[in-house]
């Protein structure tokens, strides 16, 4: 066994306790024949600290395309030659979705907008959806509307939003490669909030957006010290008329080597599939990633593209023995 | 007729990458007049509208 990870073993297993930057680095940087070893620490860890169950969640775009701002991975900038259009969900088709949602035993759903932050019209359409799905469905609502001031925070509390999920994306380093609009400050401003607020925090990124293996480690480090609820784990599906569209998908081992530090790095958070899984991992390496750290899944579609279906990955949660985590757990 | 995915005419150049990726994404322009579609995706499905030839869905 390497020194890293007896060190990590004694570190992240035994105590509970993250890795710091510079061995999220050495773990980063593991060589292949490292990686079954790193994956089954990861998964002693996650068994460990956050038990055997997995959330799913179901996100939906409230409102799609035409936003302002300028990140580089996302089709819905209104500053790109992106062919996607901007359209808004009614509220009948909104709690709809998640009716749908909550019919794979999803105990979340998470109601998402492309903007640089919510308008009175967002707002009003937020207020009228959540209480209309708050009626209809048993399912936990949360939300991810971009940079929010503390007014717009209050009134997302008042709503019964009981996470908020606003992602950092990538590294402090390197976030002016990849968002010029606005700063990776502006943003932790709005999840400084999110926290006072009581709701649940949840932030993550995207692997393979040009980052460097350090700028990755100190991407992994700059969460743990957020300390999130939840971190969704997006990989880069490059998409056609971006900036980043011409980009490689991330290799498939980096993205297992990811996903086991970033578990390394934070013990007890929810460590979450989210976008770019298929094309990274395919379906082995989902089932790997499963094993190596991973404890929640987004099922169904993203905002834009398309997931694997939700009984595919419902079937492989049984077949791993690992539960769904129900709706009254979450409480 | 015209790619659903890139929108260029479906008989010229190869639209073998578009196939294949219109297997994990919605179609975003229509194949019969190339306009950009209107298109929602929600958990189990999506929606596709050309103002022009109506919706599709998937």
């Amino acid at each position: 066994m390497s020194d890293i990870l007896d060190r990590a073993r004694a570190r992240v297993l035994d105590e509970g306790s993250g890795l710091a930057e510079a061995d999220i680095l050495e773990i980063l940087r593991l060589p292949d024949e490292a990686l079954p070893e790193l994956l089954q620490l990861a998964h002693d860890v996650r068994m460990k600290w956050c038990g055997p169950e997995v959330e799913v969640e179901g996100i939906v775009s409230l409102k799609t395309g035409g936003c302002p701002e300028d990140c580089h991975f996302c089709s819905q900038s209104g500053l790109f030659a992106s062919p996607v259009r901007a359209v808004w969900l009614d509220i009948p088709s909104l709690v709809e979705a998640a009716r749908q949602t909550a019919a794979t035993g999803a105990s979340e759903f998470c109601i998402v907008a492309a903007v640089r932050g919510p308008d009175k019209r967002l707002m009003e359409q937020m207020r009228a959806g959540v209480a209309a799905i708050r009626e209809a469905v048993d399912i936990q609502v949360a939300a991810s509307l971009g940079m929010l001031s503390q007014e717009q925070v209050d009134d997302l509390v008042d709503m019964g939003v009981h996470r908020y999920n606003h992602n950092l994306e990538t590294c402090r380093s390197y976030f002016p490669n990849v968002v010029t609009t606005h700063s990776w400050e502006e943003r932790w401003e709005t999840l400084r909030m999110v926290r006072e607020s009581g709701m649940e925090v949840c932030c993550g990124g995207i692997l393979g957006l040009g980052e460097t293996v350090e700028q990755r480690a100190e991407f992994a480090a700059q969460l743990a010290e957020l300390d999130p609820h939840e971190v969704p784990l997006n990989f880069l599906n490059p998409r056609p008329g971006t900036p980043l569209g011409d980009r490689p998908v991330v290799e498939g081992k980096d993205a297992l080597r990811a996903i086991a530090a970033f578990r390394l790095a934070m013990p007890r958070t929810i460590l979450r599939y989210a976008g770019g899984r298929e094309i990274t991992l395919g379906d082995l390496g989902t089932r790997d990633g499963l094993l190596g750290g991973i404890n929640a899944v987004i099922v169904g579609n993203y905002l834009t593209t398309l997931g694997r279906p939700a009984t595919a990955d419902l079937e492989l949660l049984a077949d791993l023995k690992m539960p769904v985590k129900s709706l009254s757990a979450t409480f | 007729m015209f790619c659903d995915r890139c929108g260029l005419p479906a008989a010229d150049g190869d639209h073998t990458g578009c196939a294949a990726a219109r297997a994990m994404e919605p179609p975003r322009f229509c194949a019969r007049c190339r306009r950009r579609m209107k298109v929602q995706v929600v958990p189990t499905g999506w929606t596709a509208t050309c103002v022009e030839h109506g919706v599709r869905t998937g």
